[in-house]
């Protein structure tokens, strides 16, 4: 994956170009929003991330002027200015996605790597496979080895998401963002719960467990067999 | 002149010489208008009286003699009173009459003279210098005659008009000034007061208060919203005091945790494990400080009414059940019953994600306190329902509860009572569901539930809503 990263905190910037090398993509840095917009308006990168404030040109200008040429590659926004009228700020200007700082590395690369993934794929697909396990999306039935599993409304959402982004690490406030439409910080463990609720339903009475949770980050749904 | 310029820059003095100077201009007009109206009324009804005159000697004159003429005039010349007659020869000697000398070039003319002229007759009742008008007549033989009426003294008049042009002039001054010491002197007062109480207040003190007449005039109004403006800044003030006072104490404390755990790590020179160990626990640490500040800014900026900005319609009831959905696994997982009553929607005007969160913290608390209940049978009731216009959110625990003291203290900030210690928190949970709570006009209520704590927010519903 080609990522551009528009950041004027050199320090912050060269951690985040070597992290993300090490991830195994290929990073660009800009260090003014000028520089970063004329970069982006060239192409060929699969993912922005972008600060808010920059100097020469602001965060939400470089978003609003890339969606008016129409270009719609997916950006990240990476800022200080975290609350939710911030973020719906950034949102409305045209970005897929909004990070605070500060933020933890595999959350980047998480929202990252979901946001490349819907690039490629779109949001056309009408079924999902992992392994055995079978979500219909226009029956929304889950099928796991050809036995039917019952879900509530909300463990199918959860697990239509993890399905969404099968083989990708998802984070616990891109669950809550994403499966709940919430914000917040659920402070407590509320989505690990849903989660071992999930992981009974679709995994229990089976050998191969899909569902496996990445040691301080979050959740991975994928199949050993693929 | 500089004494002056800072004079003209007074509002009240401005004005009052403003109206000094248009009075002073309306009373100039209105004197000249009815001093020349008067003067031409007088000179018609002049007119009037000579004409009159006229017909009657040329009633007596008949088809008579010249010489039976001139003594019809001797004799009217002679009985007092403001008529003049005059009957001159073709070289201008006068022949008889009661005038002694006038004006050159007025007999050259017949009919009525132009202007009123000037002469002098015999006699105390016609003095020197005197003002008249005349028509005059040409006699047989190249005599000319002049009947016409005394003016009276030709400055009196403008004297008078002066005179009273003068004492109108002196009166607006006066008057002006009067009103300008009374008026503009109190208003000036006011105004330099409150500007001495804004200078002062400028200086340092934030309490101090403009001071109110009583009389609710303008002034007062005025006072009156500059101490609302002053009270909301003293106020704000005092939050910005206390969150600074509130990040010394409480956001040192984890720092201070933070660099003797680095310390320890770097002076006890533990192995590779240890090492990633101390490294996992200052992430940690970090974490709880960083939510810590999240929660902080969250609360100043929802207090500070910034995100208002952001409201939109909708249904309170939704997001009751959406925070017993999220919860209910974890309540299931710690034993705790979690039940919820709702109605139909209740479509309110607000924060949706504000008011999400604000649910989600009382929850939490309910569900950690529950468990801490004595019966074996811990139990949480989150419900909402509306009634005269006012929607009522409850989250209700059969927990050990607050006590009524500590009730209005832990809205505050960093606030935790002794026995929560022990468990994990910032202390700011209940601080920002206080704020959402006042961000949508309403209140949270801290209250019994006979055992445990029911926390109650309150929102007024528009009507239209």
């Amino acid at each position: 994956m080609r990522i551009l990263l528009i950041e004027d905190d050199r320090e912050a910037a060269s951690y985040l170009v070597k992290s993300l090398k090490e991830a195994g993509h290929v990073a660009e840095h800009a260090d003014d929003g000028e520089e970063g917009y004329e970069m982006a308006l060239d192409g060929g990168y699969d993912v922005l991330v972008i600060d808010r404030m920059l100097p020469t040109k602001d965060g939400i200008n470089i978003i609003t002027d890339l969606r008016h040429n129409g270009d719609q590659t997916p950006v990240l926004i990476l800022s200080a200015l975290g609350q939710v009228d911030d973020r719906v700020a950034g949102l409305r200007a045209g970005s897929d996605d909004y990070l605070p700082k500060p933020y933890a590395f595999s959350e980047l690369l998480a929202r990252i790597e979901v946001l490349n993934r819907r690039r490629i794929s779109g949001e056309s697909e009408t079924a999902y496979k992992v392994g055995d396990l079978e979500l219909d999306r226009l029956a929304h039935a889950v099928k796991r080895n050809g036995d039917d599993i019952i879900l509530q409304p909300r463990e199918y959402r959860l697990l239509e998401y993890l399905m969404k982004n099968a083989g990708q690490v998802v984070t616990r406030t891109m669950l809550l963002e994403n499966v709940w439409d919430y914000h917040f910080d659920p402070q407590t463990n509320v989505i690990d719960v849903h989660i071992s609720r999930l992981r009974a339903k679709i995994d229990k009475d089976y050998d191969e467990q899909l569902l496996q949770t990445v040691r301080g980050t979050g959740y991975i749904l994928k199949s050993e067999s693929e | 002149m500089k004494r002056f310029r800072a004079l003209l820059n007074i509002t009240s003095v401005r004005l009052s010489l403003a109206y000094t100077i248009v009075f002073g201009l309306f009373a100039v007009v209105l004197i000249a208008y009815t001093t020349i109206d008067t003067s031409r009324l007088l000179r018609h009804q002049t007119q009037q009286i000579v004409n009159d005159e006229i017909q009657a000697l040329s009633a007596i004159y008949g088809g008579g003699s010249l010489s039976r003429f001139i003594r019809v005039i001797e004799n009217r010349s002679r009985a007092p009173g403001a008529s003049l007659y005059l009957i001159a020869d073709a070289s201008g000697r006068i022949i008889a009459g009661n005038v002694s000398d006038l004006e050159p070039g007025v007999l050259n003319q017949t009919g009525w003279t132009e202007q009123p002229f000037r002469y002098e007759g015999f006699g105390s009742a016609h003095g020197p210098d005197r003002q008249a008008i005349a028509r005059v007549f040409e006699l047989p033989g190249g005599l000319r005659a002049l009947i016409g009426r005394d003016l009276g003294e030709p400055d009196r008049f403008r004297l008078i008009a002066r005179r009273s042009l003068i004492v109108a002039l002196v009166m607006m001054v006066l008057l002006g000034t009067i009103t300008w010491l009374f008026v503009g002197r109190r208003a000036l007062k006011r105004i330099d007061s409150v500007s001495q109480s804004t200078k002062r207040i400028m200086a340092g003190d934030l309490n101090e208060r403009l001071s109110m007449s009583g009389s609710g005039d303008e002034f007062d109004r005025l006072s009156g919203s500059l101490n609302q403006l002053l009270g909301r800044m003293a106020q704000l003030d005092e939050g910005l005091k206390q969150v600074s006072d509130n990040i010394a104490h409480d956001l040192k404390t984890p720092l201070t945790r933070l660099r003797n755990k680095a310390e320890q790590t770097l002076t006890g020179d533990p192995d590779k494990t240890g090492y990633k160990q101390a490294m996992a626990d200052i992430i940690a640490e970090s974490d709880i400080l960083i939510r810590t500040f999240d929660a902080l800014l969250m609360i100043t900026r929802v207090e500070a009414g910034s995100h208002a900005g952001n409201f939109a319609i909708f249904d309170l009831a939704a997001v009751v059940s959406d925070v017993h959905e999220l919860y209910e696994p974890s309540a299931d997982e710690a034993g705790v019953d979690f039940s919820i009553s709702i109605p139909g929607p209740i479509e309110i005007r607000g924060n949706r994600e504000l008011m999400g969160q604000a649910l989600a913290n009382l929850t939490d608390n309910a569900i950690k306190y529950a468990t801490d209940s004595g019966t074996g049978n811990p139990q949480v009731v989150i419900g909402v329902n509306i009634e005269n216009k006012t929607a009522e959110i409850k989250v209700a625990d059969n927990g050990p509860g607050i006590a009524e003291e500590d009730r209005e203290r832990v809205k505050e900030r960093f606030v935790r009572l002794d026995k929560s210690r022990s468990k994990p928190g910032t202390g700011l949970g209940l601080s920002l569901v206080d704020a959402v709570a006042r961000l949508h006009n309403g209140r949270l209520n801290l209250g019994v539930n006979n055992p445990g704590l029911v926390a109650t927010i309150t929102i007024p519903v528009a009507a239209g809503q």
